[in-house]
């Protein structure tokens, strides 16, 4: 587990904020991959889950959360709250994944 | 009439093992909400109970793809209008698979609850005919009792 603690409440469970340090966020564009797609063409036949996709945007998120992490550690926080994600698709075939939230100190 | 042909049989293909895929899920979903029932989920922002300190973000995803069948009945069904059965089972069985999947990552962290359960849905590889797939994504905050 990391040290810092992410959390998409508006507090952590048990400590107490003593100050608000400003949003931090992190993102990340992913286009498709033409070997997942030409699986993907497949399963638009017969349906079923998209594994390849889901590992993929999985992936990306995680990614994107690492960067909003590096932020709030170089603004010297221990916790980030409220954190909330969102994705777009930018052009057919390519996902933005944006992850943002308020980096805090707490005790 | 050979492109006629491959359309019906891709019709064909795509309501059998569409439907085969999507009793199976179901099914499964059946049994593994079962095994993840301790967990409580909640989406409310301000936990009212006790609990221990801190609390780790958690998540589920799924990208479930579109069989050929539905997109030929979404088509149609656009014409007429009214209710589309074959893509509100879609994002059902896409949306628990989601929630079931965080419920298992806090499960293995050995949490009691998830708060402020948020669910966000995307398109993925969007091609001309219709969507490709489309991703449920769940992500709340897991919390243990103390």
């Amino acid at each position: 587990m990391r040290d810092l603690i992410v959390t998409n409440l508006e507090i952590v469970p048990g400590r107490t904020i003593t100050a608000h340090l400003g949003l931090v966020q992190g993102n990340t564009v992913r286009s498709k991959h033409l070997g997942r797609d030409i699986m993907a063409g497949l399963k638009n036949i017969v349906g079923g889950e998209l594994k390849g996709y889901t590992e993929l945007l999985s992936d990306a998120r995680d990614e994107a959360t690492s960067r909003m992490i590096e932020e709030a550690v170089a603004l010297g926080a221990n916790a980030v709250v409220n954190v909330r994600y969102s994705t777009s698709s930018v052009t057919a075939g390519a996902s933005e994944l944006y992850v943002y939230g308020t980096a805090v100190r707490i005790e | 009439m050979g492109s006629i042909l491959a359309f019906l049989t891709l019709l064909l293909i795509g309501f059998v093992f569409g439907k085969m895929n999507e009793m199976n899920h179901f099914r499964r979903l059946d049994q593994d909400e079962q095994t993840y029932a301790h967990i409580d989920v909640y989406n409310i922002k301000r936990p009212t109970e006790p609990l221990a300190a801190d609390g780790v973000l958690v998540s589920g995803n799924v990208v479930i793809a579109v069989d050929y069948f539905k997109v030929i009945v979404a088509g149609l069904k656009t014409l007429i209008g009214g209710q589309l059965g074959t893509y509100q089972s879609l994002m059902t069985r896409a949306r628990r698979e989601a929630v079931l999947r965080l419920k298992r990552e806090a499960s293995e962290l050995g949490a009691d609850a998830v708060y402020n359960v948020r669910i966000e849905f995307s398109t993925v590889g969007a091609n001309p005919r219709g969507v490709g797939g489309v991703e449920l994504f769940a992500y709340g905050t897991a919390v243990k009792r103390p």
